[in-house]
């Protein structure tokens, strides 16, 4: 069968001002999507509108402001059902009998509830407290906390009181400590590049909290970031052996991802480089398939099973988390996975991000985060099972009203990942899986890779991290709060506004001005 | 009292707000005091409430009855006096009822039926429960299932003085100065937010715990929270409530000792422990990750009392005021200064307790045996 | 004794003061008991009007606002212990505590001078802009936050003991000399968070003070000459007051807490 020609047409139209245009060629050199082209002997400069996919490098390093990338204005009749992206689907389906792939998160119209939530602040019946001038704290720790504290009576055992006669003798689960409550989300080597990687787990150790790995592996000479970085463990299983686990600190079993929940990861085959191949221990140019669920967890007692071998592997000295994507009834399997022996609980809501995933998947499987985070936190206290595990939130945090938001409703730490990328320069141009990122994020090319200079991306990192520290700790004041711990869960600080009372009710929040 | 919680809060608000005056003191030897004290200390501290709620709680006040649990109650109405009445012969072996002497007053208006059971309970119906236990079941029911009745306090050799008016008002109501108590703690109300009524003013107690409370709590959702996973259901909608809870978990459930209480609700900043000592680090860190949801965050002082002891606490950053002051055996509490002075113009030593620092007064064992002589309420 | 150890505002509303004022060789000697703060303030009013430059209450037990309402140049002398915020506003006078004072003191003050012979509360001098404020023991909490000054418009506080945390906060402007008498030779303070979001002002301590106490806004350096002069004179006035040896005093070294930045937040913000 020949090609066919698609009937697709470009979805964005590259606009070049040429009397600002100086012929520097940035463009050119820059665009990964063989847009831009220069002809020495006419001396001008062409765009192949057809292969632009709006990430817009060529247009920010464009010394001279001499680009604007617009949407393509072309248009049929307009359909309030069928949309131009449904039209292209369908002809790109026809034109190919295959899956539509995609990256990023959802970008559907489904209801954000954080922009329909509202936060409290302090007045005349009690202060609020200022973070530039008072102590506010952010620390958390995460893990299993035991039900209660056991004391021993000095002359029983060992070691000095203070100015009390009572020494703790608790053995307690490990914990690990983050000096604030956001982590960078779990993305793979190969679905990022080596230096993206590089970059994340650097600001992380800076900046006091936590990467992780993803399910790609973790190159040996990361592991002196080992302080700040947590470990997977997914369906792939790949790069996993002891010293990998024992190096991390602690161990996520990847089950669900909000993206695609239900199937398995995907990185094709123009993404694994032979560095890839190496640690993922894959053939080169292979797709790297994850399967969908772990073969050797078919039930919940199976999990349990995986949990602890991964305790006895790692000596008991790591907390184990799991982590899964939000779907109808979460709060039951999230119990289920408390009860099976989870330190923490990692749940990945609608919008989380990933590298390649099929549209029709990422577009439509799993339930937003808010909601889930809200009714596990429910569940679980109503079980009496809350401190047993941390809840660690995914899928879509795009501020630190967002973050807030969601600690009040019960989630101990975020992981951020889509954030983490537009710091370092993503424009969500959702072409993760194609290998060709301008920016450098997710591409696996050599020259392109070297874009994405890892001390600067580090800073840009933990200069986000700081931003939204102290946006938080402004906000934790307002609320008249200098400890995390106190706004955990406490839905009385939250209003809702413009939602109908199931949703109200399902958040625990009572609608503003009540 | 059916609907408590509406009864308490008819608008819903999240919570009732507070703010007041504090007064306390205790002597060491077990030396009384008259309700006279109090109630002046409390006047002189009038503007520090709004005549919405005042009350007292006295120890040692009924040295005949140590054994006996003492419930001081108030009822709507005649049918809540005889059905209560009905359901507390059921329980207890041994019961006496009473009224509770008062004389009119014009600060004092609308007063419900108030009587005082001095009980014991019947051992045949424990079922393995402390009789402690035992007690806080039977007064949980009636305050959520007994129509027009509240009980103020249920612990033995004290009790529970509480009303709607101006805390002076209150306590010549009350006839307190006819009562001697070794120790007192009093508190007067200024709620923003509620219709007043007898049950709603402070102390609020549970068994012979009291606590007086200044201030607001910031943290209370997570800290219902974790108490409602502990099997505690906050009807009241008071921080004060959720203070008693917490204590009542800590120091009474979980066996805490009561200054490891304090650094439960006021615990020490996380830069402080980082700079502490090995042994201290890993006690504070310990807490503080376990018990973090009881973190009392927002500004505070609050008095504890309970058989024997007195704990007077103020949050972290001190953001509410609280003087500590001491003549011989005897420690004031209060809000300000000028009350402890006016009712003892010679004191030893003044000062300001450092912001979550517990001051702790505690009976000698000479004077415990004889005003408790059962000991402190059943550790678990 | 009336059965009342404070009178209520309705009595007040009703009644009109009913403690007698005593004259004494030109002093007006008012007795306290028993009045509520209203009534004490007018009845100091009128005293003041009609041309009595020399006041003294007794028996003075929590009363609040003391000298407030009331500009002009009088000396009060106030035995007992006064109620909160004494001075509040405070415009002229000099007011002189024979006792302990509570919260607040000297809250808002714009002249005059207030002299306590004992200890103080919390939120001692907050937004204070003039005047002078002397305490021979100890402060509370949140003492000096946001003084201001002016031109010579200076206000200057001298504590002859310890202070609590928050001590100095976010302030602008004034002068505040710590004398810290009673802790040993190289004894730490106490307090904590000293000075944070200082952005103005100058505070000296005498003895020792550690980096890690006072906020990250706050520089640590030796007093200038003329400001050791100033620091004397003061000290040398404390002992006047309160008594004890200025120059045994002056002899542990001060050090001057300063605010490094007048914009200690700039780098803060994303614009």
């Amino acid at each position: 069968m020949s090609p066919m020609k698609t009937h697709t047409w470009p979805e964005f139209i590259v606009e070049r001002n040429d009397d600002r245009c100086i012929r520097c060629q940035v463009c050119v050199n820059q665009c990964t999507f063989d847009v831009h082209s220069y002809d020495a002997g006419l001396d001008e400069l062409f765009a192949v509108d057809m292969n632009c996919v709006g990430c817009q490098r060529c247009q920010v390093f464009c010394p001279t402001n001499a680009l604007t990338i617009r949407t393509n204005p072309t248009q049929s009749r307009p359909n309030a059902n069928w949309r131009l992206e449904n039209l292209f689907d369908v002809k790109k389906q026809a034109e190919s009998g295959g899956i539509v792939l995609t990256g990023m998160g959802n970008d559907k119209p489904f209801r954000i509830y954080w922009d329909h939530l509202v936060l409290n602040a302090s007045q005349v019946t009690n202060p609020s407290i200022d973070p530039l001038r008072e102590p506010m704290e952010l620390r958390t720790y995460l893990g299993r906390k035991p039900d209660r504290v056991v004391f021993q009576r000095d002359g029983e055992g060992q070691g000095e009181g203070h100015g009390s006669p009572v020494v703790p003798i608790q053995n307690m689960t490990p914990l690990v400590a983050i000096e604030t409550p956001l982590m960078f989300s779990a993305m793979s080597y190969g679905a990022i590049s080596y230096n993206t990687q590089h970059a994340l787990m650097r600001a992380a150790q800076a900046f006091g909290t936590m990467a992780n790995t993803g399910e790609g592996g973790w190159p040996r000479e990361f592991r002196q970031y080992k302080e700040n970085v947590i470990v997977q463990v997914a369906s792939g299983r790949f790069g996993v052996d002891l010293e990998y686990l024992n190096d991390a600190r602690f161990v996520e079993i990847k089950v669900g991802q909000g993206a695609k929940p239900g199937i398995g990861g995907h990185l094709p085959g123009e993404k694994v480089t032979l560095d890839v191949s190496r640690t993922r221990m894959i053939p080169e140019g292979s797709d790297a398939i994850s399967p969908a669920p772990h073969h050797d967890i078919y039930s919940i007692e199976d999990l349990g099973m995986l949990i602890h071998a991964l305790k006895e592997a790692t000596r008991y000295e790591k907390p184990v988390a799991v982590k899964i994507a939000a779907v109808h009834n979460v709060s039951a399997i999230a119990s289920g996975i408390v009860r099976a022996g989870a330190d923490i609980v990692v749940i990945d809501g609608l919008r989380g991000g990933t590298g390649a995933a099929p549209k029709v998947i990422r577009d439509n499987v799993g339930i937003p985060i808010e909601l889930a985070l809200a009714q596990v936190d429910q569940r679980l206290r109503k079980e009496g099972i809350r401190h047993q595990a941390s809840l660690v939130v995914a899928g879509g945090f795009r501020s630190s009203g967002d973050v807030i938001k969601a600690i009040a409703l019960g989630a101990d730490a975020v992981y951020i990942g889509t954030a983490a990328f537009v710091a370092i320069g993503c424009t969500l141009c959702q072409k993760c899986y194609t290998g060709k990122c301008a920016w450098g994020i997710t591409s696996n090319r050599p020259e392109v890779v070297k874009r994405l200079n890892p001390d600067h991306a580090a800073e840009r990192l933990e200069n986000l991290l700081r931003a939204w520290s102290r946006e938080i700790k402004e906000m934790l004041g307002g609320m008249g709060i200098n400890s995390v711990e106190s706004l955990r869960g406490n839905r009385l600080h939250l209003r809702a506004v413009g939602l109908e009372q199931w949703e109200m009710d399902a958040l625990g929040v009572k609608g503003a001005g009540l | 009292m059916y609907d408590l919680g509406k009864k308490q809060n008819p608008y819903g608000d999240d919570k009732l707000h507070d703010a007041c005056g504090i007064f306390a003191v205790m002597s060491r030897s077990g030396r009384t005091f008259s309700g006279e004290i109090p109630i002046r200390a409390m006047e002189n501290m009038h503007d520090r409430g709004n005549g919405l709620g005042g009350g007292y709680a006295a120890y040692g006040i009924y040295p005949g009855w140590p054994h006996l649990y003492a419930f001081h109650m108030m009822f709507e109405h005649k049918s809540a006096k005889a059905e209560t009445e009905k359901y507390l012969h059921q329980f207890f072996s041994s019961m006496d009822g009473e009224e509770i002497p008062t004389r009119p007053h014009p600060g004092i208006s609308s007063a419900p039926i108030l009587y005082r059971y001095f009980l014991g309970p019947n051992h045949h119906l424990l079922n393995g429960l402390s009789e402690d236990d035992f007690v806080v079941q039977r007064v949980m029911h009636i305050n959520q299932k007994i129509d027009g009745a509240f009980v103020f306090s249920s612990g033995k050799n004290m009790g529970v003085f509480k009303a709607v008016g101006h805390t002076e008002d209150v306590g010549r109501f009350y006839r307190l100065e006819d009562y001697e108590a070794y120790c007192w703690t009093a508190h007067s109300r200024f709620p923003t937010n509620t219709q007043a009524w007898w049950g709603g003013a402070h102390p609020f107690s549970t068994l012979d715990w009291t606590v007086v409370h200044n201030g607001e709590i910031s943290s209370y959702g997570s800290n219902r929270n974790f108490l409602e996973m502990h099997g505690y259901y906050c009807t009241m909608h008071t921080d004060t409530e959720v203070i008693t809870y917490a204590v009542d978990l800590l120091a009474r459930r979980h066996g805490l000792p009561i200054d490891m209480v304090c650094k439960v609700m006021a615990p020490p900043l996380w830069r402080d422990i980082d700079r502490m000592p090995k042994a201290e680090k890993d006690l504070y860190t310990t807490l503080r990750v376990i018990y973090g949801p009881l973190l009392m965050n927002g500004p505070f002082s609050i008095v504890l009392a309970h058989q024997g002891e007195m704990i007077a606490l103020g949050d972290r950053i001190r953001l509410r005021p609280l003087v500590a002051a001491e003549k011989d055996d005897a420690v004031y509490i209060a809000s300000e200064e000028a009350p402890i002075r006016l009712v003892e113009p010679k004191l030893d030593r003044v000062w300001i307790p450092k912001g979550g620092e517990p001051v702790i007064v505690r009976l000698d064992d000479a004077a415990m045996a004889i005003a408790h002589p059962e000991g402190r309420s059943a550790v678990k | 004794m009336a059965p009342w150890s404070y009178a209520t505002p309705g009595a007040y509303a009703m009644a009109g003061p009913t403690n007698p004022v005593r004259m004494e060789q030109g002093r007006g000697i008012v007795d306290a008991s028993g009045i509520y703060y209203r009534q004490l303030n007018e009845q100091l009013r009128q005293l003041v009007k009609h041309g009595i430059r020399e006041i003294e209450i007794i028996n003075c037990y929590g009363q609040r606002y003391l000298g407030t309402s009331i500009p002009g140049d009088y000396q009060l002398k106030v035995y007992g212990t006064p109620g909160n915020d004494l001075g509040f506003a405070m415009d002229g006078p000099t007011i002189e505590v024979f006792g302990n004072a509570q919260d607040g003191l000297g809250n808002t003050m714009n002249d005059g001078e207030i002299i306590v012979h004992g200890h103080a509360g919390d939120a001692l001098a907050m937004s204070m802009r003039g005047g002078k404020l002397w305490v021979r023991d100890s402060v509370g909490y949140r003492c000096g936050i946001h003084m201001k000054e002016y031109g010579d418009k200076v206000p200057q506080v001298v504590i002859g003991g310890t202070c609590q945390d928050f001590f100095g906060e976010y302030m602008s402007g004034g002068t505040v000399i710590l004398l810290g008498l009673g802790l040993a030779e190289g004894e730490k303070y106490k307090a904590d968070f000293i000075g944070t979001g200082m952005h103005g002002g100058r505070i000296f301590v005498r003895g020792h003070v550690d980096p890690a106490q006072v906020g990250k806004e706050v520089g640590l350096t030796e007093p200038e000459p003329e400001e050791q002069e100033q620091i004397g004179a003061a000290v040398r006035r404390y002992a006047e007051l309160f008594g004890g040896d200025a120059a045994e005093i002056l002899k542990r070294p001060f050090v001057k807490l300063y605010p490094k930045s007048l914009r200690p937040y700039g780098r803060l913000y994303a614009y």
